[in-house]
């Protein structure tokens, strides 16, 4: 993984750097000793490590504004950050930029149940805006599985999705407004309380862009009334197909429930060895299904849904008839990567999207490249959107091993591109998969996406090294080619 | 001269646009031709119909997905997805009537390009929220993609959010995808009547804060109940708030009867079956109680924070003698008043309501003077609008594709 070359002037310039960003932030709001820094040196992608140049912590909107301003003024480079828990190398450092935490960006700003949406800081964690609306029987949709940590300016940043993304969508299906610090520090306010858009959608530009776009300084989202009640159905099956085909028919008869999840036997047997959620290990591929909304719904549902299962060759199938039972039919599930964690020295977790109706084929591919890499690979998968997170065990410690589990993992996305999938379903692009763009798009398709970045950031200063595999200079990528000397078309149909 | 150009696949329509790069001559990109009639005229001498790229070329109903030309007619694709019991979440409406059209004439690729949204806007999205991907030629004449087949994908910015509401100004669509969804086993609606536009969005709220799944919540005042094909609205005699329920049968009757029980405080209430629904909600997402035969009133569309909406709507209506209902649980304001009232279409009286509560405000019917006199599309804030201006250029740097669409140059 190559990063854009540090900038040694800039590293030379770094007391006069620091000492500028602290008389923006006073205080302990600038961070210079390496030990202190040293907590920044990766997100949740851990395989790649780099100490930053300095971490700012601005405190308010106007000190983001300074912030950027300063930095734009002195052609210094910024990677904004909230809790770093991304898992794509997002909020990788780097060795001649800023990291712009936006950790102390806490604050509730307000909640407002008449409009059904809460206005937040964008260091406020996932969990933590629901835990603020709870009281009244509400919730914040989008349940990335870090939600305890992760903030809402990241779910900004990665469109973060969840397991229950099928039924209630994702970020960007979930935000009404958003705060923004552009580069040259100018602050400006997208969407409100209001729906949909008074010109392009520059919310749904935002939501996704990776911390390549500008700075999120505050967040009004919609909150939701949560359902009356949720029932879970776990469902063993004899093969990975006959999984698959439930998922099929279960929406393919107008039922689309509020998670379904799907694991294979390496996941399965790992789950089971760790939390003991008492899952069937003789099935080759679970199903949990959850079915959400009033309990009449729900029961109704749920009998439908047994109904698929049964004639979808199910071995066995589990109800839950109370919500701790529903709680541990998930406890397995919410706990496989730790659980896969536990079965080899280090595991690599990958993100790519499939058509579901491709699973079986993606799935055996898949183990004819767990053979031909010597490394294991265990399975669980956003089974009713097709999200699929493949985990590769390898032992860092054995040279050259990371290297192959990262091959693999490259091959496991071009498979996902091959079958008409994408690289990434809810992890970001980041550092991780910026080098396989060019699987999924063309050379044209990028340069749009970057044409775009430069409307925003056109010194290119915000999170460089990130989601592009190159990078073109803004000059260079405003001209206009017209490649074939086109005249007139002469076979165009006209009337 | 004004030439048509009507390629028939997505090379002809990258010639067509790199030939206008060439030759520096702006394009009116069309589709169906269905809201033509909204936005600011586009002067080109010449109109690119995408009318020709017609057909579903993917539909796989277990995958929620369908692909298609942007061509195709929606009657198409309902039609096609109706056999799966499946539909466009988004209800996308159906201007014909309003634009003093024929009805049934939009495509998908107008829908989208509008971002179109019927009255379940306020629980599952507009066309934004349904826009899997697309291929499209920008105004660069260079072919290019964004998105892909599946829901779930972060894969590189999300050019569909943009491309979606942008008018053709961003790029000639050649292809488009959308997720689709199982239609309802069964749709009901709870009719609260003799609620004044207040106690509407009132009763409303209550509705949309309970676990019911509200799906539609519309307020309509007594002179435009009066003239709704439903009997029960036609009839009613006062104002009425619509709230729709959908979802499987069992479930329906029960959150029906939660909601009489719990609305009742608001006014009489009465319950409409599927058919009935069905008519009152096409009526409020067609905007038919402003798209009467002979109707030629300015319509405005205003979206503001729901709590805002009865009282903008009355501000509004006070004002300008207007008529006006309300969709999205009050967050939605349909406007209607004779131009005679007011020849500016009285727009900075509109955004002055806005400015005070937040929001937008489309100027939706207006004769082709008015639409290039007055902003039709809300104005926006600086730093906003030069962002938006430089996204244009980004995709459009000589401004070939429909400029002036949205705003002066763009």
């Amino acid at each position: 993984m190559e990063m854009p070359k540090p900038d040694q002037n800039v590293i030379a310039r770094r007391v006069e750097i620091a000492t500028a960003l602290q008389e923006i932030v006073p205080g302990e709001g600038v961070i210079v000793d390496e030990d202190e820094l040293r907590p920044y040196e990766s997100d949740g992608l851990t395989a790649y490590r780099q100490l930053p140049l300095i971490v700012v912590l601005p405190e308010t909107t106007e000190q983001v504004a300074e912030v950027l301003r300063y930095c734009h003024a002195n052609g210094v480079k910024v990677v904004p950050r909230g809790a770093g828990t991304s898992l794509s190398g997002g909020a990788l450092p780097l060795a001649d930029g800023v990291i712009l935490g936006l950790g102390k960006f806490k604050k509730i700003i307000e909640i407002d149940y008449d409009n059904r949406c809460a206005v937040v800081q964008p260091g406020v964690t996932n969990l933590g805006i629901t835990d603020a609306v709870r009281d009244l029987g509400f919730y914040y949709a989008p349940d990335p599985s870090s939600q305890i940590a992760c903030t809402i300016g990241g779910n900004i940043a990665e469109n973060s999705g969840g397991i229950h993304s099928l039924k209630y969508g994702m970020t960007t299906n979930n935000v009404l407004g958003l705060e923004l610090v552009m580069i040259d520090g100018e602050i400006i306010r997208i969407g409100g309380k209001h729906l949909d858009s008074d010109g392009y959608d520059l919310l749904g530009l935002l939501t996704g862009s990776e911390g390549l776009l500008g700075v999120v300084t505050e967040v009004t989202v919609r909150i939701l009334r949560a359902p009356e009640t949720a029932r879970a159905l776990l469902i063993g099956f004899p093969s990975n197909e006959a999984a698959g085909a439930c998922v099929a028919r279960v929406i393919g008869s107008g039922i689309i429930p509020g998670g379904m999840e799907m694991m294979d036997r390496p996941a399965i047997k790992a789950a089971e060895a760790f939390v003991q959620a008492g899952y069937p290990l003789d099935v080759e591929a679970l199903l949990i299904i959850e079915l959400d909304g009033p309990e009449i719904e729900v029961d109704y549902l749920i009998g439908e849904v047994e109904r698929i299962a049964g004639e979808n060759a199910a071995v066995s199938i589990r109800i839950s008839e109370s919500e701790d039972e529903r709680v541990s039919f998930w406890a397995g599930r919410k706990a496989a990567f730790p659980a896969i964690g536990r079965l080899s020295p280090d595991y690599y977790c990958m993100d790519g999207t499939i058509p579901r109706g491709r699973l079986p084929e993606v799935l055996s591919r898949m183990a004819e490249l767990s053979t031909q890499y010597g490394l294991r690979v265990a399975n669980v998968f956003h089974a009713g959107d097709g999200n699929l997170h493949p985990l590769i065990l390898y032992d860092a410690n054995i040279p050259g091993e990371l290297d192959s589990a990262e091959a693999f993992g490259s091959d496991i996305l071009r498979l996902c591109v091959e079958v008409g999938g994408v690289l990434t379903g809810e992890h970001g692009v980041g550092v991780e998969k910026r080098d396989l763009m060019s699987a999924m798009f063309t050379e044209d398709d990028l340069k749009q996406q970057q044409r775009v970045k430069c409307a925003f950031d056109p010194s290119s200063l915000l999170n460089p090294g990130k989601v592009f595999p190159q990078l073109h200079r803004c000059a260079e990528l405003g001209r206009v080619h017209i490649h074939k000397g086109k005249t007139r078309f002469p076979d165009l149909p006209r009337f | 001269m004004n030439t048509i150009i009507k390629p028939d696949n997505a090379a002809q329509v990258l010639d067509a646009v790199a030939w206008a790069v060439v030759a520096e001559t702006p394009l009116e990109v069309v589709g169906g031709g269905s809201k033509r009639a909204i936005g600011r005229p586009v002067n080109a001498g010449h109109t690119l119909d995408l009318s020709a790229l017609t057909g579903i070329t993917l539909y796989e109903a277990e995958e929620l997905v369908l692909s298609a030309g942007p061509g195709t007619p929606l009657a198409n694709i309902h039609a096609a997805l109706a056999e799966q019991r499946q539909e466009l979440a988004f209800e996308p409406p159906d201007y014909g009537s309003l634009l003093n059209g024929e009805p049934g004439a939009g495509t998908i690729g107008g829908a989208v390009s509008a971002n179109l949204a019927g009255p379940r806007r306020l629980k599952v999205g507009a066309a934004r929220d349904h826009f899997l991907g697309f291929d499209a030629v920008s105004g660069r004449g260079e072919a290019f993609k964004s998105g892909g087949r599946v829901v779930k994908n972060v894969t590189g910015y999300d050019l569909s959010k943009v491309m979606a509401g942008s008018w053709g100004t961003l790029g000639a669509l050649t292809s488009v995808t959308l997720k689709v969804l199982p239609m309802a086993e069964k749709v009901r609606t709870i009719l609260v009547l003799g609620c004044d536009a207040a106690t509407g969005v009132a009763a409303m709220t209550k509705a949309l804060q309970m676990p019911y799944e509200v799906s539609g919540a519309a307020w309509l005042p007594d002179s435009l109940a009066k003239i709704s094909n439903v009997s029960y609205v036609r009839g009613a005699g006062a104002a009425v708030a619509g709230i729709r329920v959908e979802g499987p049968g069992p479930s329906v009757e029960y959150r029906c009867a939660k909601l009489r029980e719990q609305l009742a405080t608001f006014g009489e209430i009465e319950e409409l079956h599927g058919h009935n629904s069905g008519t009152f909600w096409r009526e409020v997402r067609d905007v038919t109680p402003f798209a009467q035969p002979g109707d030629d009133r300015i319509v405005w569309k205003i979206s503001v924070p729901p709590q805002n909406g009865a009282t903008a709507a009355a501000a509004l209506t006070e004002m300008l003698q207007s008529e006006a209902y309300l969709d999205w649980a009050g967050g939605l304001i349909w406007l209607a008043f004779p131009v005679e009232n007011a020849t500016d279409g009285a727009h900075e009286v509109v955004r002055d309501v806005i400015a005070a509560c937040g929001g937008h405000a489309t100027l939706i019917r207006a004769n082709v003077a008015l639409r290039a006199k007055v902003p039709v599309f809300q104005p926006q804030a600086a730093g906003v609008q030069a962002l938006s201006r430089r996204l244009k250029e980004s995709f459009d740097p000589l401004g070939v594709l429909n400029v002036g669409r949205m705003t002066v140059g763009m």
